[in-house]
């Protein structure tokens, strides 16, 4: 490969349309004869349905319908199918696009509003009432677990979903022989979603057909008319989604919701295209969040400081329904041991229903809350130890030598996880030097004088990238000689368009300006999964290579008909086919596309199969492995627990770097988020289930004012799993962040600190501490 | 039915006369009455900044306002900045040092930063993360979108 695109830290061709107020945002789009949805929502935790009354509503102006569960029987009924089916979850326990007869959390949909107006359809929104019976809600998951605990669906017997375990090796023996066991119990929340522009749908129905087209602010199109179709008993080939510029993803955008399937209920049986933009107070109470993980682990260490296994119990909060399955909970679990080579684990977490929002993975899924568990307790050892944090890990790491390393866990498939390349111990000690942790003690002094503790954090992490089977791609050069990809990878801001457009043009021997890419539209690409666990550089990245690589082995074919010159003597350079050192000799990449796009009574040159276009699917058997350290400086005012975090590094390998722009742009932007987990977002809800944070004067998203400057330092230890050397960089900035920030806090409040097993922690809380302390 | 009033204000330049609904603010009045849809909704409640635009030179969120309140006054937003064929330098700078990744905020971050240069024309990187701190972004960690507001700045005072 020339390289003259890949590794190059190209503007993204994304960017002069959002910049220039361009972008087409679903709310940007307007049908012709479109209505206006308002969902009326549950307003408490647990309730049963006894009556409806919109009869006033109905008279309002503006209103074309008002519809509940049952008006839509006619065309479909039932709850929704599940989209991640696990084998513990025996009936599935999802949605029905309205709610039929009991409500399980606040913010559950069950009814909806169609008028002329959004305003419209509020007001008469708000004029639909109730006859809801309260049923006793449980509001938290141990308090779920309880003998006498209210169930949280009135026909389920208990609140449990199931128990995932996992693990590797003799546990009891190796804790038998242990030189040392610590035991700690884990508090992890993590908020929500808070992309920033929330989720909204339009379906509109052909009025010549039978078609219907649903646009939506979803990270998986596919998966929106697999299981929309599924629903409708539909074709999918009658069923075309498009996810146009989506403001921001973060995961719960992965989900299927019932408002997608209402809102194309609704068009479907008005004949009328539907819109829905989901307002910020109701993306608190509908959109998927993430919240609580409680861990109760021991670990067994040598007195030398290694870390040689892990053994616990997790408590885990999935909310009022599993429309994601277990998925979630299995990645906290998939997550072990990270970085680490521990000889036993044993881990099993119970899934638990609450009356709140269900829980689905938001950037990073569970992968911090296991990062935050594993480094917190290599922490936790060398304290007890008295060594060094950094010596804990250097003692504990799977080293370079040994990759690639098993691990002893196991993929979804069954298949055996191992790691693929790195170095660990390289990433942390550059970590350290970059942060000057030499000079540390010194800058610590200077706070001190200043009145201020400063503290040093340091975690590490290992990222699970390339999640399989696929996402392809077809590589096509036109007649007018531009080049177009199309693919199935949903994007929500990645950049995926620049980095597909630098891997086709390098292996196509074009100008990036003459490449369009379109995705996520399953009008235009037959197949697509979903845009999460950071895979689409891995997966629609090789595709792209692949499919760029046969385009180019065709045209040089047929150029070497056209050309009557042998395939090796030819070269492609700026879309020209040159036959080399022969000047004069040539045929554009558009003159081959004419050639193979077919003239009446012409045979193709070379008998070639028509149209200079290739498809390919990369099968990502395999995850790869990106991996890093994280150091920070935390400075902490004990007047007031003022918490800022003053310097950040982050060493990262993702193996090759396509852009080293948007790979940056993904590990701060994620780092920010991270920061966000252990300082600023809390989901809080009263013990019936009440949530009590639903705006941004209550629930805090990190500021520019309090983010510090990210220092990146990239190692690139090449992938041999894939074409192009890759590994997923979409989430290893967030997921040992919370725990680097909380390193250095714990680190900054001195001896005698406690120990902290918890985030977020908030400035009241460190006073809290420094008051026990004192 | 619904109060109206009749409003004239001046919108990127050009006189504007239209029939408003009292109740309606000004950014859905700018998307759905005038077709401006640059100017996008985060959250309606005043915090986010995804709808700032520029009213009478100050940054103001267009959530927190009336159209009616507008009456009378000069507004530019996003689409008033550059085209997509020719960017402002501001604009130019958030492409060069990744300030965007979804573009939902990034309409508003332009006019925060805007309205700020015009009256600050030496800022420190602080200045900025302060100018734009009633901004969120949920995806770039803000650094790119600072080093880009420093540029712009820098190619301002060149120009100056």
């Amino acid at each position: 490969m020339s390289a003259r695109y890949f590794g190059a830290a190209v503007p993204r061709l994304e960017d002069p349309r959002l910049l220039a107020g361009r972008g087409r945002y679903v709310d940007d789009i307007a049908l012709p004869g479109m209505l206006h949805a308002a969902f009326v929502r549950a307003q408490v935790a647990h309730g049963r349905i006894r009556g409806i009354d919109a009869a006033e509503a109905r008279t309002m102006p503006g209103i074309a319908a008002i519809y509940t569960m049952t008006d839509f029987a006619a065309i479909a009924q039932g709850p929704m199918p599940p989209m991640a089916p696990h084998p513990l979850i025996k009936t599935p326990i999802t949605y029905h696009p309205l709610a039929v007869d009991e409500v399980c959390h606040v913010g559950e949909p069950i009814a909806v509003v169609l008028a002329g107006t959004r305003q419209q359809a509020e007001d008469a929104a708000n004029a639909v009432s109730f006859d809801i019976e309260h049923l006793p809600a449980v509001a938290n998951p141990i308090a779920a677990l309880a003998k006498d605990a209210p169930p949280v669906h009135s026909g389920r017997a208990g609140n449990l979903i199931g128990t995932i375990r996992g693990g590797f090796g003799d546990s009891d023996a190796v804790f038998a022989r242990a030189d040392q066991i610590l035991s700690e119990t884990f508090s992890i929340h993590r908020g929500g979603c808070h992309s920033m522009e929330c989720r909204g749908v339009i379906a509109a129905p052909d009025a010549l057909s039978d078609d219907l087209t649903v646009y939506t602010s979803s990270q998986s199109p596919y998966m929106v008319r697999r299981h929309l179709a599924q629903y409708l008993k539909r074709d999918e080939s009658s069923l075309r989604v498009i996810a146009p510029d989506v403001g921001g993803g973060f995961g719960p955008k992965a989900n299927v919701y019932p408002e997608e399937f209402a809102i194309a209920l609704a068009a479907l049986a008005l004949g009328r295209p539907v819109k829905w933009i989901e307002d910020r107070s109701e993306h608190f109470v509908a959109t998927t969040q993430q919240r609580d993980q409680v861990w109760m682990v021991d670990v067994a260490f040598t007195h030398q400081g290694r870390m040689q296994a892990v053994r616990g119990r997790c408590i885990h909060d999935n909310g009022a329904y599993a429309p994601y399955g277990l998925i979630l909970p299995a990645t906290a679990l998939a997550s072990f041991p990270g970085p680490y080579a521990l000889d036993a684990l044993d881990i099993s977490i119970d899934v638990v229903l609450t009356n709140l929002v269900p829980t689905t993975p938001v950037r990073g899924a569970a992968r911090p809350c296991t990062a935050f568990v594993l480094e917190r307790l290599a922490d936790r050892i060398a304290r007890y130890l008295k060594m060094p944090r950094e010596e804990v890990r250097r003692r504990s790491f799977v080293t370079a030598d040994r990759m690639p390393y098993t691990t002893g866990m196991k993929a979804r498939d069954g298949s055996p996880i191992s790691y693929d390349s790195g170095d660990y111990e390289k990433a942390l000690d550059l970590a350290l030097e970059k942060i000057d942790a030499l000079g540390f003690p010194a800058r610590r002094k200077q706070a001190a004088a200043r009145g201020k503790l400063l503290g040093l954090g340091i975690a590490s992490c290992v990222e699970d990238t390339g999640l399989a089977p696929f996402e392809g791609a077809t590589v096509r050069v036109t007649p007018a000689g531009k080049v177009t990809i199309a693919t199935g990878a949903a994007s929500q801001g990645q950049g995926h368009r620049t980095v597909l457009a630098q891997i086709a043009a390098d292996a196509l021997g074009v100008d990036i300006a003459d490449i369009s890419v379109e995705s996520a539209d399953t009008g235009k690409f037959p197949l697509g999964i979903s845009t999460i666990a950071s895979r689409i550089a891995v997966t629609a990245g090789s595709s792209v290579e692949l499919a760029a690589q046969k385009v180019r082995n065709k045209a040089l074919k047929a150029a070497s008909f056209m050309l009557e010159a042998a395939e090796n003597d030819l070269e492609i350079e700026a879309g020209i086919v040159r036959v080399i050192g022969v000047p004069g000799m040539q045929v554009s990449l558009g003159e081959i596309a004419r050639a193979l796009s077919g003239s009446a009574g012409l045979l193709l040159p070379g008998h070639l199969e028509p149209d200079l276009a290739a498809t390919a699917y990369f099968e990502s058997n395999a995850l790869t492995f990106a991996y890093g350290s994280n150091a920070c400086e935390v400075e902490i005012d004990p007047a007031t627990g003022d918490i800022r975090v003053t310097r950040y590094v982050v060493v990262h390998d993702c193996g090759r770097l396509i852009n080293p722009l948007v790979v940056e742009g993904q590990i701060r932007g994620g780092v920010v988020h991270g920061i966000g987990n252990a300082l600023y977002e809390r989901m809080v809800y009263d013990e019936t289930g009440q949530p009590l944070s639903t705006n941004y004067g209550e629930y805090l998203l990190p500021l520019a004012s309090e983010m510090p400057d990210i220092e990146i330092h990239h190692i690139e230890t090449p992938s041999p799993r894939n074409p192009i050397g890759v590994k997923g960089a979409g989430e290893g900035g967030t997921i040992p962040a919370a725990a680097c920030v909380i390193s250095a806090i714990e680190d900054a409040l001195g001896q005698g600190a406690p120990f902290i097993a918890e985030h977020p922690v908030s400035p009241e809380r460190i006073t809290e501490w420094l008051d026990g302390m004192s | 039915m619904s109060d109206t009033r009749r409003i004239t204000l001046s919108v990127n330049g050009r006189s504007r006369t239209e029939e408003v609904e009292t109740r309606i603010h000004l950014a859905d009045f700018l998307r759905q009455s005038l077709g401006l849809t640059g100017t996008h909704l985060g959250c309606e409640h005043g915090v986010c900044g995804a709808c700032t635009i520029i009213v009478d030179g100050r940054a103001v969120r267009s959530c927190l306002m009336l159209a009616v309140q507008a009456d009378g006054a000069e507004i530019e937003t996003v689409e008033n900045l550059g085209r997509v064929e020719a960017l402002s330098p501001l604009q130019k700078a958030f492409s060069t040092h990744h300030g965007l990744q979804c573009g939902f905020c990034t309409p508003g971050m332009l006019m925060s930063i805007e309205a700020f240069l015009r009256e600050n024309p030496e800022p420190t990187a602080a200045d900025i993360r302060e100018a734009i701190s009633g901004n969120i972004c949920r995806c770039t960690g803000y650094q790119g979108i600072v080093e880009a507001a420093l540029a712009a700045a820098d190619e301002r005072r060149g120009r100056a």
